[in-house]
């Protein structure tokens, strides 16, 4: 039997529910990968103890005879913006270093009761802002990839969700949680050649995740391949009455839906999604996967999104306005660091407490998202980014009269070294060009692998549906993953 | 009554001052629990105790809110004629203070739940019509406690998040006299509808009191708001010396600052607020964790047919039933009163004698008891029995005054007490006769001096023989008799 | 579009974020550039547009008036930085 973390998120399901594996030497097989990849920095806090406790709850449910879950003998990373009862919980940020929460996030629990255990919590960039996972208190994620120039410079994994792909690409996880806000999913994964899936907003709830921009967050799985993205999403989907804007909607069975065929389905092809100095690979690439949705049966239209180059400016108003509010509350009364100088008044605690605990990138948002928001520029900023996102959504609506999902790549660039970009905060964002419409539109969206570059490093394509049609964007992803045949791995040298 | 402005003015150095004021009145919405979580919201619980994580702000904590907060905002806002939006939507208020967990007030600043509305007063024999601008559904804060210790304030989030409505008045009042009677009648509405006890002792009602000086006839001044006044007699004081301040301010050559300002009850003066200095960027936007709230007409429906009588209407209709104007006041100022009045009519009381009964003798016996109407050891049918005795000649007035107070002291039924006590009035022409026959052979010179012409002495025969007769006697009978005896 | 130090000093006062002179120095063509980047949203003509309210049609669900929390002392002051008899604790606050 080949190497038990080479085992999918499936094929552990499978094999403990029919005995062919037991739940603990699963567990056990990832802790250890887990213990030996310290190198890429992809966990916060490793809890083996976790894994452990849930495979033998597992294993003694078979024992006894019982139908297992949906995810049962499965351990997964956690991303630590899920707020995990008893485990330290902290979006990546100094602020919250030491927060052990008294609660567990409607996502995580979900997946406990599905029977998948706790490897560790994911490092991210710092509140998930980020798309390189170097926003990170506790340092960057190193992508488990290389060059194949042998430069072994360390590459960024993407981000935010940047341990989430690291440990799926490195065989270090069968699969991990990750949130997209404007593409945190979409994007790492396609830089290290998996899967992820951000689902409808409110498919999942919201509760327990620590908030970013609360219009545009979701969590999704991320993981080696579509059918197990769809059994996590499963697991992981449903309403939630401790979530306003969850939606009180059937979780459909996406697994047992899973179709490649595309006979009688149009795929969209947005003119937009073209950004200058693309590499010409990313091109070629998408032309590839236009060629291949061609031979799944399906009939390809071109469609236009006019608004889509206002998108990420208003991304980035949005999500930063959203943020300032959102993370207000990190100031060192109830929870988290406290920063009090000598003989310091309340507001002069806030502003230490603050400035101690939050990164760069962090202030830098909560800053624009403050500056947007202040007296005299709310309507010319905010007011105006709210009417583009409908004009945004609209532009979507029109699509969907024309096609059924839309095919686009997942970024602009394969992934990049650490550092590469870091300096320059306005070339980071453009990273999420192709990921931030859909998300402003709430609509499922998907990364595929599809290929590689020529120096070997991992591609994507981006599927994007019609909102609450996953299922859609699954089965065109699932077209495009069977005709790909994409199964490179990085040689794992840490 | 007529709608007359107000004489009220400050008289300056340089002549009279008008005064303008506009409340913005914070009433705590009666709920069991919170407005976006589920903890209780009981007055005085130990510090902390009804703090759900949704209050405390933990990271990833959501708000969903609570129906009948809702509900009790769109039935105040039609019980003052309001317009009530079907459409509205939650916005953030963005600021720190260690009493605001979440670093934002969720409240409502673009949408509003419930639109323009006005409240009717009377001050001093004249009606006014104050205006209301809206009415919106926010969180409350949490506590600070600063006496506790040298160096430490303590936070007691129990009151974060239940639910509040700001009720914001119109700059429409012109004295403090009005301001009282505005907050003494939106009190009263609140307290008919059941959205807020009205406990002014325990912070369910505050006011932040908007107030500006003009010389009369000029444009409004720049006004200061005084926060958290607690109390109608402190929102006054308040109003009257923030307006004289102003005039010395304004007559000196200075000018006012628009500021926040705190009320000294002990002084009666006011003073900068120091904390709120720089609190005036909030940042308002919608709230991404919540929808547009979206009323439909059933909702609607069932709020307005649940509002009950109020009080306009409720002393219209007691007027009509020739209840004078004075005790139909009296009556419909609390909503207990009214109620229990209410009661007594339904009883079969007979208005005017009810209304008069109920201001003077329950009223008096209450406040001689130190009882609310709601402790009254009297239930309105019992009262109602009582009044038909005095109706149908059985209880004179003075009888009925000792039937009373022995039903105040046992709680038993007016029959009961005149029959064991035999105090039942007497319309016996023979045993009268024989009363006044006795009485005026006592009397025999008071006799002559009333055969003699000095008629005011009738009353003092009537009072001799009601004496005599231990009041039980049938005062209509014991006139005619006496009349006819005296006559010779 | 440029922004001051002072701006960027006033917004972080807003933002309750100490920083010192060099960084508003710093973020200050930071923040410009990224402004002035927005600030092509201005293009978009947007007069007859409603601003999005809701990303996916949904209506607002309201709950029952029951008490279902509360009563968790213990979980709400678990992690306070400091506190005492059942309070958390800050800086004398003078109001």
């Amino acid at each position: 039997m080949s190497d038990l973390t080479d085992l999918g998120i499936r094929q552990i399901r499978d094999g403990v529910a029919n005995g062919d594996l037991s739940a603990r030497e699963v567990a056990e097989a990832f802790n250890a990968a887990v213990a030996a990849a310290k190198p890429l920095n992809a966990f916060i806090v490793e809890t083996p103890e976790h894994a452990l406790a849930a495979a033998d709850k597992v294993d003694q449910a078979r024992a006894a005879g019982e139908t297992l879950p949906s995810m049962a003998g499965v351990p997964i990373g956690m991303k630590d913006l899920f707020c995990t009862n008893g485990v330290q919980t902290t979006a990546a940020s100094h602020i919250l270093e030491g927060f052990k929460p008294e609660y567990e996030s409607t996502v995580s629990q979900k997946l406990w009761d599905a029977g998948a255990g706790m490897l560790g919590k994911l490092n991210l960039d710092q509140f998930a802002m980020g798309s390189s996972n170097e926003t990170s208190y506790f340092g960057n994620v190193v992508s488990p990839w290389r060059r194949n120039d042998g430069g072994n410079a360390p590459l960024a994994p993407g981000g935010s969700s940047g341990g989430s792909a690291a440990v799926v690409a490195g065989r270090i996880a069968p699969g991990a949680t990750g949130t997209d806000t404007g593409g945190s999913i979409r994007q790492p994964a396609a830089f290290v050649g998996i899967s992820g899936i951000k689902p409808t907003y409110g498919r999942c709830s919201r509760w327990g995740t620590i908030a970013f921009a609360s219009s545009l967050d979701q969590a999704g799985p991320m993981a080696r391949d579509v059918r197990d993205c769809a059994i996590m999403l499963e697991a992981m989907s449903g309403f939630d009455a401790k979530d306003a804007t969850s939606l009180d909607v059937p979780v459909p069975q996406w697994e047992a839906g899973l179709n490649a065929s595309m006979a009688g389905k149009r795929v969209g092809i947005p003119r937009e999604y073209r950004v200058d100095n693309m590499p010409e690979e990313i091109e070629a690439l998408w032309q590839q996967g236009i060629a291949w949705m061609k031979d799944a049966g399906a009939e390809i239209v071109e469609v236009s999104l006019p608004h889509t180059r206002y998108a990420l400016p208003a991304y980035y108003i949005i999500a930063p306005a959203e943020a300032s509010s959102n993370l207000a509350r990190y100031d060192g009364v109830r929870y988290g660091q406290r920063d009090l100088p000598e003989a310091a008044n309340l507001q002069d605690m806030y502003a230490a407490t603050r400035a101690a605990g939050f990164g760069d990138e962090v202030k830098r948002r909560i800053l624009i998202g403050t500056y947007v928001l202040s007296a005299g520029f709310y309507d010319a900023y905010f007011t105006q980014a709210s009417k583009v996102r409908a004009l945004i959504a609209q532009d979507f609506e029109r699509a969907w009269e024309r096609c059924d999902v839309l095919l686009t790549p997942t970024a602009p660039s394969a992934a990049f070294a650490l550092g590469e970009k870091s300096a320059d905060p306005l070339a980071m964002y453009l990273n999420d060009v192709f990921t931030v419409p859909s998300s402003l539109a709430g609509l499922p969206a998907m990364s595929v692998p599809g290929g590689l570059d020529k120096a070997g490093l991992p591609l994507g394509l981006q599927v994007i549906g019609r909102a609450l049609d996953e299922q859609g964007v699954l089965n065109a992803a699932l077209a495009i993953e069977e005709r790909a045949g994409f199964n490179a791995r990085p040689e794992r040298w840490w | 009554m007529t709608n007359m402005e107000t004489s009220y003015r400050i008289k300056g150095a340089t002549g009279d001052w008008e005064v303008v004021i506009g409340l913005e009145v914070h009433a705590q919405v009666t709920s069991n629990a919170k407005l976006f979580s589920g903890a209780a919201t009981a007055f005085g619980a130990e510090p902390n105790s009804q703090v759900s994580l949704v209050d405390a702000a933990m990271p990833g904590m959501l708000p969903v809110p609570n129906r009948e907060c809702i509900r009790q905002a769109v039935r105040t806002g039609m019980a003052i004629d309001a317009q009530i939006n079907k459409w509205s939507r939650f916005d953030r208020k963005n600021y720190f203070y260690a009493d605001l967990p979440q670093g934002y007030q969720i409240s409502q600043l673009y949408h509003p739940l419930v639109g323009e509305g006005a409240v009717e007063i009377e001050d001093d024999g004249r009606s006014k019509t104050i205006g209301v601008e809206r009415i919106h559904v926010e969180q409350d804060a949490g506590k600070l406690m600063h006496d506790q210790h040298p160096k430490r304030s303590y936070v007691d989030l129990n009151r974060s998040g239940v639910a509040l409505m700001e009720i914001v008045s119109k700059p429409d009042m012109r004295s403090p006299a009005e301001a009282g009677a505005y907050l003494t009648k939106l009190r009263s509405i609140l307290r008919y509808v059941g959205s807020c006890d009205g406990n002014m002792d325990q912070g369910s009602m505050r006011a932040d009191v908007n107030v500006s000086v003009r010389k009369p006839g000029d444009e409004f001044g720049t006004r200061t708001e005084t926060k958290n006044v607690n109390s109608i007699r402190f929102v006054m004081a308040a109003i009257e010396h923030e307006a004289k301040r102003q005039v010395a301010v304004l007559e000196d050559g200075g000018t006012i600052q628009q500021e926040t300002r705190l009320f000294n009850p002990d002084t009666g003066t006011t003073r900068s607020m120091r904390s709120k200095e720089d609190a005036h960027d909030y940042r308002y936007f919608p709230d991404p964790d919540l929808l547009p709230l979206e009323l439909d007409d059933e909702f609607l429906d069932e709020c307005r047919a649940s509002l009950p009588e109020l009080p306009g209407a409720k002393r219209k209709r007691y007027e009509a039933l020739g209840i004078s104007a004075y005790a139909a006041d009296v009556i419909t100022a609390e909503v207990e009163s009214a109620r229990w009045f209410d009661a007594l009519l339904d009883a079969g009381a007979k208005p005017v004698a009810a209304a008069n009964w109920v201001t003077s003798e329950l009223f008096g016996a209450l406040n001689r008891l130190g009882k609310s109407i709601g402790e009254s050891p009297v239930q309105p049918g019992q009262a109602a029995e009582l009044l038909a005795l005095v109706a149908d000649g059985t209880l004179s007035g003075s009888l009925a005054k000792q039937v009373f107070e022995a039903m105040l002291e046992t709680g038993d039924a007016p029959g009961k007490i005149v029959e064991e006590r035999g105090l039942k009035q007497t319309s016996d022409t023979g045993a009268i006769e024989a009363v006044i026959a006795d009485v005026l052979e006592k009397n025999p010179k008071q006799l002559e001096q009333y055969r003699g012409g000095k008629e005011a002495l009738f009353g003092f025969f009537v009072g001799q023989t009601m004496k005599a007769m231990a009041g039980k006697a049938n005062p209509q009978v014991v006139n005619d008799l006496l009349k006819k005896a005296l006559a010779g | 579009m440029s922004v001051d130090t002072a701006t960027v000093k006033r917004v972080a006062k807003l933002a309750r974020i100490a920083i010192r002179d060099e960084e508003a120095e710093r973020l200050a063509p930071e923040l410009g550039n990224i402004l002035g980047w927005i600030e092509q949203l201005g293009e978009v003509d947007t007069s007859s547009v409603q601003p999005m309210t809701a990303v996916i049609p949904n209506h607002l669900r309201l709950r029952d008036d029951v008490v279902t929390d509360g009563g968790i002392r213990a979980k709400v002051l678990a992690n306070a930085p400091e506190g005492e008899h059942g309070f958390f604790t800050v800086p004398k606050v003078i109001e």
